[in-house]
């Protein structure tokens, strides 16, 4: 009777959330079995086929293998308990504080859905990876919903397809996700990148194997007026394996040996984080459709700058258009100056990167290398454009040299 | 310390039996006469004297064990408890004291599996069974303290955990009300299934050297103290005996397998020894109404061994019993007497 009161609840509390996505029944080989998450699921398995016996034991050999997870403790303590006495929920500590175990019933229910759901990277790519450059080995995504991180490879073979590597159960901040003020204990959603690797040595415990600062607020928070610092990649203290799904003060937290797995594929400078509330997936077909759209439409962009007709170029121009200081008035009048001097002009793009900034708004960052050439200027330049979507047709709605 | 407040049947039992003088006077009685009059020290040096004589008594062995328990001294009385249970791994008291100190010295894993082994030798050991809910709990607390980050010192209260006083479940005097506290009979505890393999031939009993069992009257008297496995009184023609009472023992758990209530009840001799003195009639009823339940079931056997003693024959073997809601193994002891060319059971328990 008692066992399967335990069974009952613990089964509430893991499947309590619908399914990520549905329909995909191929059996993916890129999906990574790392972490703790099979041996978790396995012991939830257990529990609600009543052996009860055997889950304690998978508890322990679990225990054996991460020291320091908190959640398994609670786990093979109720699994104990149940032993002595009916259990009326899911961690039984007497006297416990309430959000201790409410944070550790999260990270189970985090863990279990992003394990079930893991066939999700082999027939979906997120979004927001429209288009890696060359040089960019891999990028990373962020689910803060799903607490979870994911790190693509770049496959330059496949024109820039992004391969599913790994993924890994993370913590952000306290109080969610979409920063916008100092100290509001929230992660910010965006696309930046690592700027530099702390040394170990100068970090205290807390940041554990190392810690890696995103460029956040980047030129897009500033210009919607959003502030802070110091949001960077980090792992744990010593002493514990994993902190709740929300824990930090606006940080990505990792389990360290996520983390040192993590770093060996960080590009200084170079790999972006994208941070998103909760990943849009898109099927290849969708996604190729989606990236040859904005391509086209920034090719026309550079074609109609070539053909030195100012009404066409300007097309591509949001009429909310802002560089670092003109607006769309007066960057017309400098282009329609500019271009009464040009017998010709050349401009060639390379290394081109399109990513998607997470949130409703239609917002890609573009960048690339822009050779110019004309009769009387040649100018090489990292330029960073923001075209947004309106009307259907991608217009851009900022310019301006590249910040790195 | 209440240690010795519940005296029950048993332990008169014991003393009754063990009351025959012994050369140098240092009986059992006599020492639990001091322990309850609380001169520990005393006890203590008249229970080494005791064991002196008699170093494989496990009575006198168990019974300095608790005094040193008594005297403050938990490490010496583990060494003690320690000792017994691989001298004597069929009883489930002194693996139930070990946990209890265990469990006193905050060292829940090593307590549970002292009770868990107990609880392996006798499923129905109520007190075992209480003290290991006990365990299960301050082992649960344990690994909610890790899992929450407690400070776990303010919140360590004592266990509280029954020292066994007495070696019960080497009494296995006629009526006496013991081994199975939890009125269930002995055999339902257990749960056993079917007789597949062909019964293990036992070898032939070759005379048993030094067993000087029947002739000291010591508490344990009345049954052979665990360590002599050996037969007794082996008579050349026992071969023969020994096959028919295996055979009686295998169409015995046969008949439970396949729930065959008539044929299972004709295994008990007319003087079987009901459990808690229930009449004959009652228990037949309770047996019936337990064997022939809804479900599958099987009860096998192995690890027989068999001692005769005239017309008796002790059978010692493992029970496995599984039912749709139960699965269990146990040494069990059925002591078998001749009647009529059949051997019948007479007594049935656990250990």
């Amino acid at each position: 009777m008692r066992r399967a009161l335990l069974a009952v609840v613990l089964i509430a509390v893991c499947l309590s959330g619908p399914a990520a996505v549905t329909g995909t029944t191929s059996h993916p080989v890129t999906f990574s079995d790392s972490g703790p998450e099979p041996q978790l699921s396995r012991i939830f398995d257990a529990i609600e086929k009543n052996r009860l016996d055997a889950a304690l034991e998978q508890t322990e050999a679990l225990l054996t293998q991460y020291p320091n997870f908190r959640l398994a403790y609670l786990i093979k303590g109720d699994l104990l308990l149940a032993r002595s006495m009916p259990l009326a929920t899911f961690g039984n500590a007497n006297n416990a504080p309430k959000e201790k175990l409410a944070d550790l019933r999260d990270e189970a229910i985090a863990r279990l859905k992003a394990y079930r759901s893991r066939s999700t990277t082999a027939n979906y790519v997120p979004r927001y990876l429209m288009q890696m450059p060359p040089d960019q080995k891999y990028a990373i995504v962020v689910d803060t919903q799903k607490s979870r991180l994911y790190l693509y490879q770049n496959d330059t073979t496949a024109g820039g397809r992004p391969r599913f590597v790994a993924d890994y159960y993370i913590s952000h901040g306290k109080l969610g996700a979409d920063k916008t003020r100092e100290g509001d204990k929230k992660t910010p959603v965006g696309v930046y990148h690592v700027t530099s690797s702390l040394p170990i040595q100068k970090l205290g415990d807390f940041y554990g194997s190392g810690a890696f600062p995103l460029n956040y607020p980047n030129e897009l928070d500033r210009r919607q007026g959003r502030n802070g610092h110091g949001i960077w990649l980090h792992g744990t203290p010593s002493n514990t394996f994993s902190r709740p799904p929300k824990a930090s003060d606006g940080c990505v937290v990792l389990a360290n040996m996520d983390l040192e797995a993590l770093s060996r594929n960080l590009q200084i400078g170079l790999t972006p984080v994208i941070i998103s509330n909760s990943i849009e997936w898109l099927s290849l077909d969708d996604w190729q459709n989606e990236r040859s759209k904005l391509r086209k439409s920034i090719d026309e962009w550079r074609s109609d700058w070539e053909s030195r007709d100012t009404g066409r170029y300007l097309k591509h121009y949001s009429k909310k258009f802002q560089t670092k200081d003109q607006n769309l008035e007066q960057f017309t009048q400098q282009k329609r100056q500019v271009n009464a001097s040009k017998e010709w002009i050349k401009v060639k793009l390379s290394n081109l990167s399109m990513l998607r900034n997470p949130g409703t708004e239609e917002l890609v960052i573009v960048s690339f290398e822009q050779d110019y050439q004309s009769n009387n200027l040649n100018n090489q330049m990292k330029k960073e454009q923001y075209w947004v979507r309106e009307d259907g047709d991608w217009k851009i709605i900022f310019e301006g040299a590249a910040s790195s | 310390m209440p240690l010795l407040a519940r005296l029950p049947a048993v332990l008169l039992g014991l003393v009754l039996c063990a009351s025959i003088p012994l050369a140098n006077a240092q009986t059992l009685p006599d020492i639990q006469r001091l322990v309850k009059q609380n001169q520990m020290p005393q006890a203590l040096e008249k229970v080494d004297i005791y064991i002196s004589t008699k170093p494989k008594d496990a009575q006198g062995r168990f019974l300095k064990g608790l005094i040193l328990t008594e005297m403050g001294r938990p490490a010496d009385a583990i060494a003690i408890f320690t000792k017994l249970t691989e001298d004597f791994p069929e009883l489930p008291e002194p693996y139930n004291n070990l946990a209890v100190l265990y469990a006193q010295q905050k060292q829940y894993d090593k307590a549970r599996a002292a009770l868990e082994m107990a609880i392996r030798t006798h499923p129905s050991y109520s007190i075992a069974h209480e003290n290991l809910g006990d365990v299960y709990a301050k082992l649960a607390s344990q690994a909610y303290d890790k899992a929450l980050q407690l400070d776990s010192s303010n919140t360590a209260t004592q266990t509280k955990l029954s020292m066994i006083r007495e070696l019960i479940s080497t009494s296995s005097k006629p009526g006496a009300k013991t081994a199975a506290p939890t009125t269930r009979p002995v055999a339902e505890a257990v749960k056993t299934p079917a007789v597949e393999s062909p019964p293990k031939a036992t070898p032939a009993a070759t005379p048993a050297a030094n067993t000087p069992v029947e002739k000291t009257p010591e508490p344990v008297a009345t049954t052979k103290p665990p360590e002599t496995k050996a037969p007794v009184s082996a008579a050349p023609e026992s071969a023969g005996n020994e096959a028919d009472v295996n055979k009686a023992l295998h169409a015995w758990a046969s008949a439970w397998t396949h729930k065959d209530v008539k044929s299972y009840l004709s295994h008990y001799a007319k003087d079987f020894q009901t459990p808690n003195g229930m009449s004959r009639k009652d228990w037949e009823a309770e047996r019936s109404k337990r064997i022939d339940k809804p479900g599958k079931l099987q009860v096998s056997i192995d690890d027989v061994s068999i001692s005769f003693e005239g017309e008796k024959a002790t059978v010692k073997f493992r029970q496995h019993y599984t039912s749709a809601t139960l699965k269990s193994s146990a040494s069990k002891t059925l002591v078998f007497v001749k009647s009529g060319g059949k051997w019948l059971i007479q007594q049935e328990r656990i250990g």
